[in-house]
């Protein structure tokens, strides 16, 4: 459906700059309609009678799924938004610098009446680039920001050296290789960047490669470039995080799907509360089409995305983001899954 | 096609069709003249047989409508309570200073008012005077009861209810979750509330007994006593569900009467002021009015491009008017 209102997450812990971001995004002159929902008003300096102040009420599903949690205030904006309809292109949700983005995730996704008139488009965090480093260790809620994210934005970029930003860029990657890093000063990027990036959406998802080779090495750059130019920088210095990580799992033989559903719903329902974010592209004995989905702790949305191109290697490939993944149990697990 | 419904009895001839040109999102009859709130701006007043006269009463976001028969009172998203009568004259009859939004409005038959705006639930007697109370949570539906000078107010694990003019603290009534409507029973027995979860929880208010009535495919969005106030219709399946209360213990234990089934879901349903008929409207657009004796029904609206998403009864039940998402609405009379 494309006349689902876009939805863009943005979150960042504490002086990160999320307002900066968000004034950038209101005062630009793209032509435009936003609505947003803040969780402090009087920030925003925009004259804007679509600006909603939210409560951030999170509450649990009496669905059985502890991780299952919504934002109830979100459900009640989105109903009251969508009565001025034709008024707003897309919608903004701002975050407090303390907030775990999942719960507004999933209420895209379990709430019906948001779910039919809006669509969850990306999650964007922005990081401060001289003291993310400090808050990794101190902060969980930074650490989830930076996991769940799709886009990051590395900010306050100038007020670091060159081997410090290369350090806490690598510290990103090693909790989320898949996001899209933008090294910014003031938050300034093209919103295009920001934006429109369909990262929840089935069909865009094509390849699930991390993205070490294709993130911007400047801040504020207009022009695209294969961003290559990372390999001279000596190498990436690998980071583990001790409780979070990513891993991808890969096979080029057919999987067999009355195995794979049942073991990756098992898995989602017994360890959803550890997996944060997961993604997949999947090749079905006998099945002329790619199996795709995306999935926020317990809840897994998929579909048949299209046909396998001739030459296409019809190889799945699933990768978690998530804390203390049990991921011996799951390759194990995945590698049942073959037909 | 199951849902054209071709041998079925039709009123759809008897059509008078209203041009709202958006959404509509509640209507609420005044004697004979149909109010359809719009969701944004507006409302527009239709007498049968009579010419439309639109009316703005609220800057933006309609987000809630009640009535108490002789005002139609709006709540929006520019702060504002507003009551309006028949002949189309509005006042302001309350609101939140800080111009938050008005989420629920509701009416008393006593001309009281009642309004929440997030965490606060607001009332106003018709001499003027105003209270307040603070919630737990953000408050999901108002109800005046059907006797005393009492609110129930749903929100998070819950709901309250509330004596304005006494001294004693509310009574909580718990149950975890998110309770996004309520409604008394006609007789003052039972209280009912819409759960973010496709189900509805009641209480038995004598003695606090719990009742669980699941089994939708939906989150439940209407519900309407029937006229004789001994069964509750609601919405949130692919029929029309009707949950019966007569009994001492009300639908404990007691499947509910499924009727009227569809391909699409039942989105809002009214009950008849005086027979026990309920009007469904459907996602599909179908407007049904149905027997619940025997399930018989009747052709009310054919199916559009878009959900029905308001129905109102007249108070004698000779007109019923429906709305729907695309602004495509009309009253029909029925006899």
């Amino acid at each position: 459906m494309t006349d689902k209102i876009p939805v863009t997450v943005l979150t960042g812990y504490l002086g990160a700059g999320k307002t900066t971001l968000l004034n950038r995004i209101l005062s630009e002159p793209h032509g435009r309609k936003f609505a947003v929902i803040v969780n402090e008003f009087g920030e925003i300096g925009i004259d804007n009678d679509l600006v909603v102040g939210a409560d951030e009420e999170v509450f649990e599903m009496n669905n059985g799924c502890i991780c299952c949690t919504v934002r109830g205030d979100l459900i009640r904006i989105i109903d009251g938004l969508m009565r001025r309809k034709g008024k707003f292109d897309a919608i903004i949700v701002e975050t407090t610098g303390l907030a775990d983005p999942a719960p507004v995730a999933q209420t895209f996704f379990v709430d019906d009446n948001v779910g039919r008139r809006t669509k969850l488009d990306a999650v964007v965090t922005v990081a401060d680039a001289k003291w993310l480093n400090e808050r990794l260790k101190d902060a969980p809620e930074a650490k989830n920001q930076i996991a769940f994210a799709d886009v990051i934005l590395l900010n306050k970029a100038d007020l670091v050296g060159k081997a410090e930003l290369a350090e806490v860029e690598a510290r990103i990657r090693g909790l989320n290789p898949y996001a899209r890093i933008h090294r910014t000063e003031r938050c300034a990027i093209p919103l295009p960047e920001v934006l429109g990036r369909n990262a929840f959406d089935l069909d865009r998802i094509l390849d699930l490669e991390p993205a070490f080779l294709e993130s911007d090495d400047h801040g504020h750059d207009h022009h695209h470039h294969d961003g290559h130019d990372h390999h001279h920088h000596g190498g990436l210095k690998h980071y583990h995080d001790e409780d979070m990580q990513s891993f991808s799992l890969k096979t080029d033989k057919p999987l067999d799907p009355d195995k794979f559903f049942p073991w990756i719903q098992d898995l989602v329902a017994k360890d959803g509360p550890s997996i944060l974010r997961s993604k997949g592209i999947l090749a079905f004995k006998d099945d002329p089409d790619r199996f795709v989905f995306q999935g926020v702790h317990m809840i897994l949305d998929g579909d048949h995305q299209r046909a396998w191109k001739d030459g296409e290697t019809r190889e799945s490939r699933l990768v978690f983001i998530g804390r203390n993944m049990p991921e011996d149990k799951i390759r194990t697990g995945f590698e049942g899954c073959v037909a | 096609m199951p849902n054209a419904r071709a041998d079925t009895a039709s009123l759809v001839k008897r059509t008078q069709p209203v041009r709202a040109g958006g959404a509509v999102v509640a209507i609420q009859f005044l004697q004979d003249t149909a109010v359809f709130v719009l969701g944004e701006e507006g409302l527009i007043l239709v007498e049968h047989g009579g010419a439309e006269r639109r009316i703005a009463v609220h800057a933006g976001a309609i987000l809630a409508a009640a009535s108490d028969g002789v005002r139609i009172v709006t709540g929006g998203d520019d702060g504002k309570v507003v009551a309006t009568d028949a002949t189309g004259a509005s006042t302001t009859v309350g609101g939140d200073a800080k111009h938050r939004w008005i989420d629920r409005v509701a009416a008393g038959l006593d001309g009281a008012v009642a309004w929440s705006a997030g965490k606060q639930a607001f009332v106003r007697t018709r001499k003027g005077e105003e209270r307040v109370i603070d919630l737990p949570s953000t408050v999901g539906g108002l109800a005046f009861a059907p006797k005393g000078f009492r609110l129930a107010v749903a929100h998070y694990n819950g709901a309250t209810l509330w004596f304005p003019n006494a001294q004693a603290a509310p009574e909580k009534l718990e149950w975890r979750g998110s309770h996004l409507d309520v409604t008394f029973s006609p007789d003052g027995r039972f209280l009912v509330t819409a759960m973010q979860e496709p189900n509805l929880h009641s209480w038995r208010l004598a003695d606090g007994k719990h009742m669980r009535m699941s089994g939708y495919s939906a989150k439940v969005l209407s519900m309407s006593w029937t006229a004789d106030g001994k069964a509750l219709a609601t919405s949130g399946a692919d029929q029309l569900i009707v949950w019966p209360f007569q009994g001492k213990d009300g639908p404990m234990g007691k499947p509910p009467e499924m009727l009227a089934p569809c391909e699409s879901n039942v989105a809002v349903v009214a009950g008849h002021p005086r027979q026990a008929v309920v009007a469904a409207g459907y996602d599909d657009g179908l407007v049904l009015l149905v027997r619940i004796e025997d399930g018989a029904e009747i052709l009310a609206k054919k199916p559009g491009n878009a959900p029905v998403s308001a129905l109102a009864w007249n108070a004698k039940g000779t007109l019923l008017a429906w709305g729907a998402e695309d602004g495509e609405a009309g009253i029909v009379r029925v006899t």
